[in-house]
């Protein structure tokens, strides 16, 4: 419901004579597209030329982080997850193998289709596990080769992480365990 | 050879079989144009992939329409379905029978003129120009009757009530060129703008030649007049169902079409082949060689106006169809009904030809025209005037 004091009135402006002959206006208009004509264009070739992107804003593929150990990094903490608008993850948590964590993904995919690439899962992973690369030009054959699972997207960060590094190495497992990889807190540079 | 050629039958036939492939050269390029400019003046690249600068990308283009499939839909009037794209491209074509491309040709040197560099020079090329113009009608109508679908048929009502309204001020506009000159035959309206004491009618009638040219925009269906086509916003107009060489034929009637527009109007109002003061482009100067220069000038002129044609649509977004209707039946026809009047008087006083007579007449009608305009309080754009008013809140209006 709209109320009456909401209702701005806009009152059409009273031309003057010139513009009611319109010729002056079509005139200024074409003077424009005139100018234009001679103007640098802007359009990038894409398949010789690429856009040069803001690497580490850039909102592309999704790709699973390693630790030093080669290990994915991902604790199957089940944030991404559920932090997710387009429940576009899919995470089977397992015992974890090694000491420094409880648990990791046995099964981890993304349905590259159905993500919306809102960075939500990068914000919400308490160990930067999960990232999104500048990697843009995602093609395949089927829907089913688009469902990235673990190892596809362990492949993504060997193929981007010279480009793009992880954002905090250090940390890796739940602090409190007593075997995280690095006993200093995140953040900390030395 | 060149005895053949000074029968006018055999080089009319001969200068028809150059046009008809030089023009429709034109026309391809037309298209190819329309994107680059359109392209350039949105700042990008435009069609640059098929060969160098993309200038393949008609013969590409040409390629797809012939090897598309060519859909009939059901339920169509199938004869007619088939011949609106033939009319449409038939008639934009034969119209330049009768532009005067290069004056009289005397083709072996002997003094004696031999031909017309024309296909046709009939008494009434005028008439002729304004009779196919007006068929191209016939194309869209057709073309959107036939298909059976409503929609087309609509687009194709709006385009017949728009060319029909926009005709009667360009007949008037050719009206004051034709009672100027007295003649019909285009060749002689050509050399009236040309000699001692003559000028070119633009010079004389410059409001004339601005009418003649918005009509020439409304009859072409180009931006801003584009509504039988408007693309964006309605379906596809009168051509929606036709598909492949068809829908090809219709594209290239309309560049066709603007181009016999382009020689038209160069030809009323411009001087056709003329260039005042340059040796070669005069009437007393008959070569052969003298020809081919007139014909590029001429054809030169009708270039820049394909230009202007497509810097226009690029740059103006398209009138609502009340206000189409409204230029042409309040604004240009009693403007033009004035300037027939005017060149009328102008010709029983003998000052048809008069510069300062002809100017100062124009200048003193765009004055009535601008002090009625400020004085007229009805708005051009706009709700419509007699539609029921909307009954805002007294406390919104503060």
């Amino acid at each position: 419901m709209i109320r009456d004091e909401d209702i701005i009135i806009v009152e059409t402006p009273e031309l003057s004579a010139a513009e009611r002959l319109y010729l002056p206006q079509i005139i200024g208009g074409m003077q424009t597209t005139f100018r234009h004509l001679f103007k640098k264009n802007i359009t990038v070739q894409y398949p010789e030329q690429k856009r040069e992107l803001r690497v580490e804003n850039y909102r592309g593929v999704h790709r699973l982080n390693r630790d030093e150990q080669g290990r994915v990094a991902c604790v199957a903490c089940f944030m991404c997850q559920t932090a997710c608008p387009a429940h576009c993850i899919h995470i089977v948590g397992e015992e974890s193998p090694w000491p420094d964590r409880e648990k990791y993904p046995k099964q981890f995919d993304i349905d590259e289709l159905r993500c919306i690439y809102c960075g939500m899962c990068e914000e919400a992973c308490p160990v930067d596990a999960i990232e999104l690369t500048p990697e843009y030009n995602l093609v395949s054959r089927s829907r089913q080769e688009m469902i990235f699972d673990k190892e596809k997207l362990l492949e993504v960060h060997d193929r981007t992480v010279d480009v793009k590094p992880r954002k905090n190495p250090r940390i890796t497992g739940y602090p409190g365990t007593g075997n995280r990889s690095n006993e200093q807190p995140p953040g900390d540079d030395h | 050879m060149l005895d053949i050629l000074k029968d006018q039958f055999w080089f009319s036939a001969i200068l028809t079989v150059i046009l008809a492939v030089v023009i429709l050269g034109v026309v391809a390029y037309c298209i190819y144009f329309e994107r680059k400019i359109s392209a350039w003046m949105q700042d990008r690249v435009g069609p640059n992939r098929v060969g160098p600068l993309g200038l393949f990308q008609p013969l590409a283009d040409g390629g797809k329409f012939l090897l598309k499939e060519d859909i009939i839909p059901a339920n169509v009037d199938k004869p007619l379905f088939v011949l609106a794209p033939f009319i449409a491209f038939g008639v934009a074509m034969i119209g330049f029978a009768v532009l005067p491309w290069g004056g009289v040709v005397d083709l072996d040197g002997d003094g004696v003129v031999d031909v017309t560099a024309q296909v046709a020079d009939p008494g009434i090329g005028l008439l002729y120009l304004l009779g196919i113009g007006s068929l191209g009608i016939y194309g869209v109508v057709l073309g959107g009757w036939a298909n059976n679908n409503k929609y087309a048929f609509f687009a194709a009502i709006r385009s017949t009530a728009q060319m029909l309204s926009y005709e009667i001020p360009m007949g008037l506009a050719i009206f004051v060129v034709v009672i100027t000159v007295g003649n019909l035959r285009l060749e002689e309206i050509v050399l009236a703008q040309i000699g001692e004491g003559n000028v070119w009618h633009v010079v004389l009638h410059p409001f004339a030649f601005v009418i003649l040219l918005i009509t020439l925009f409304a009859e072409t269906n180009r931006t801003p007049f584009d509504l039988a086509e408007a693309e964006q916003e309605l379906v596809g107009g009168y051509h929606t169902e036709y598909s492949a060489l068809k829908f090809g034929m219709f594209f290239l009637g309309e560049y066709a079409h603007m181009i016999t527009g382009s020689g038209f109007i160069t030809v009323l109002f411009l001087g056709g082949w003329h260039l005042p003061g340059v040796p070669g482009l005069q009437p007393g100067d008959v070569s052969i060689w003298a020809m081919l220069f007139k014909m590029i000038v001429l054809g030169a002129k009708i270039v820049g106006f394909l230009f202007l044609f497509m810097w226009v649509r690029w740059t103006l977004p398209r009138f609502r169809f009340d206000q189409l209707m409204r230029l042409s039946w309040k604004g240009l026809l009693p403007i033009s009904m004035i300037l027939a009047a005017y060149a009328t008087t102008l010709v029983y006083l003998g000052k048809a030809t008069n510069i300062p007579w002809a100017l100062g007449g124009n200048a003193a009608i765009l004055l009535i025209v601008l002090i009625y305009n400020g004085l007229l309080r009805t708005e051009i754009t706009g709700r419509q005037a007699n539609l029921p008013e909307v009954t805002i809140p007294a406390e919104a209006r503060s």
